[in-house]
């Protein structure tokens, strides 16, 4: 579990998240939403250390980021994974070297070992026989499904994704969306996705919190955000016709998820 | 402002440097990214230095000989001219410029690319010391290679006076041999292995150092490649400068 408390952060004098407080829990897909500018990218580089938070803590598990050494942050960061809006895959590696990667800094494992793991994640992701293909060879569905693997290579306890459906097509995003919800559920993972992708909200958001102008301005499920009467968020996620429907039907009819039993 | 900036950027040039010369977290790894860096900024820079080393020590040979028209200059003055300007300042210096265009660019615009596509973050939330991992094995395989680059460069530069001598009646093969043995001076040599080792280090560090701190997109990654084959040069001639008082006088 991640608890961020009191967080604030602010660039050349002007504030981008006020006392945003917020739990992330272990084993459910916590959302982070909001438009763009709301400071929901700052929130989420300050969860992973990128940026340093100028007041507020930060606790993995009870660990503070925010006042822990240095050494003890290069540990933690052992149990990250991350994956980025743009994949941020290793151009010069093939698909398994970046899956490897990982393993080979932070383990002792033989190569045989290594091997055996990379494989297990590239399998878990459904990418067997890319292995020997480079990132520019593959599509950007396929290098966000390597970035997964690379990300649970190591078993992370924290998961971290960044816009993880941006530039994908509709059907490859859901693929995406399920494929973090199943690997947070099976191993037991914080995972934490920073979105706008509504598809996203509605599908799989556990633990949505809503970000506005800096301030967290509401915390609910899937289900939950159909009747909120917050008036941003509903601006924010209902703002097509398709939505509006969608929130009438549901409204009208119930939600078919729920979360818990997912 | 000019100097408080510049005074600036050589501070965040020393905190990157200590980064940099941070012990490596897998020694394995670092020696196979080394080997790497050396095929890739060294050896393939061979076929470069050798076009332009043959075509320079050709130009050289022809410009001595035809400057040098009094009777009461002997001959083979030609050969040891271009013996001592390709020695003291053509296989350092002026190949470390040449190359400042070709490695640098490469170092800044490969480190600066990693920036904006957000791969050096990546290595930094895994906990990977991100200067060392990337720039150290660059620094380490340049300077290690230089030497070889430079001796190649002479090697290749006095053949391409040779053959200046050998096809055209604008001096002797024998007078330009001649000339290139009179008046050795080994430590010539020494001075401009020397030089280039300072001038190597100078090119790889404040290319990848221009390319980590890129911000922005393509367009940033082009400028900051342009900046650090700039700054390179002008630090080569600065400590050419420098180098050449201390080594020579």
């Amino acid at each position: 579990m991640i608890e961020v408390k009191d967080l604030v952060k602010s660039f050349d004098g002007k504030t981008v998240l006020h006392d945003v407080s917020a739990t992330f829990y272990t084993g459910k897909t916590n959302l982070i939403i909001g438009q763009s500018g709301s400071g929901k990218t700052v929130l989420m580089k300050s969860l992973v250390g990128l940026l340093q938070p100028d007041s507020g803590s930060i606790l993995f598990d009870g660990r503070d980021l925010v006042t822990m050494p240095l050494d003890d942050v290069k540990e933690l960061r052992k149990e990250i994974g991350m994956l980025f809006q743009g994949s941020a895959l290793f151009d010069s590696e093939t698909v398994l070297g970046n899956v490897m990667f990982p393993l080979v800094m932070f383990t002792d494992k033989s190569r045989e070992e290594i091997l055996e793991r990379a494989h297990f994640c590239i399998k878990r992701v459904n990418l067997v026989g890319s292995e020997d293909k480079f990132p520019s060879e593959i599509s950007g569905g396929m290098q966000k499904r390597v970035a997964i693997a690379r990300a649970i290579a190591l078993n992370p306890k924290y998961l971290f994704c960044d816009e993880p459906n941006s530039g994908l097509d509709p059907k490859t995003s859901i693929i995406i969306d399920e494929l973090l919800s199943d690997i947070t559920h099976e191993y037991g993972i914080t995972t934490v996705i920073n979105t706008h992708d509504m598809n996203s909200v509605l599908g799989i958001g556990e633990n949505i919190i809503f970000i506005n102008k800096g301030y967290r301005e509401w915390v609910g499920d899937m289900t939950q955000i159909y009747t909120t009467a917050n008036e941003a968020l509903n601006d924010f996620v209902f703002a097509t016709e398709l939505f509006q429907q969608v929130k009438n039907y549901v409204t009208a009819n119930g939600h078919t998820k729920q979360p818990d039993k997912q | 402002m000019l100097i408080t900036n510049s005074l600036a950027t050589f501070g965040r040039y020393c905190l990157f440097i200590k980064r940099v010369f941070a012990i490596p977290d897998r020694w394995g790894v670092f020696a196979r990214r080394t080997i790497a860096e050396i095929s890739k900024l060294g050896i393939d820079s061979i076929p470069l230095v050798i076009v332009i080393s043959i075509f320079i020590g050709a130009v050289i040979a022809i410009q001595m000989q035809l400057n040098i028209t009094s009777p009461l200059i002997p001959a083979y003055s030609t050969g040891l001219a271009t013996r001592d300007i390709v020695l003291l300042e053509f296989s350092n210096s002026i190949l470390c410029l040449i190359l400042a265009g070709k490695v640098g660019s490469n170092i800044a615009s490969e480190i600066g690319t990693m920036r904006v596509t957000e791969q050096i973050d990546a290595l930094e939330i895994m906990g990977v010391n991100s200067c060392n991992f990337l720039v150290l094995p660059k620094i380490v395989a340049f300077v290690m290679f230089m030497p070889f680059l430079v001796i190649i460069c002479i090697g290749t530069s006095l053949i391409g006076g040779y053959l200046v001598a050998l096809f055209t009646e604008i001096i002797t093969v024998t007078k330009y041999i001649y000339g290139l043995q009179a008046f050795f001076q080994e430590w010539y040599v020494w001075y401009g292995l020397i030089k280039s080792l300072f001038f190597a280090y100078i090119i790889a560090s404040v290319a990848s150092f221009y390319g980590y701190y890129v911000k922005g997109g393509a367009l940033d990654v082009g400028k900051a490649s342009t900046d650090g084959v700039v700054s390179s040069s002008i630090l080569i001639l600065l400590f050419d400068v420098l180098l050449t008082k201390l080594l020579l006088q």
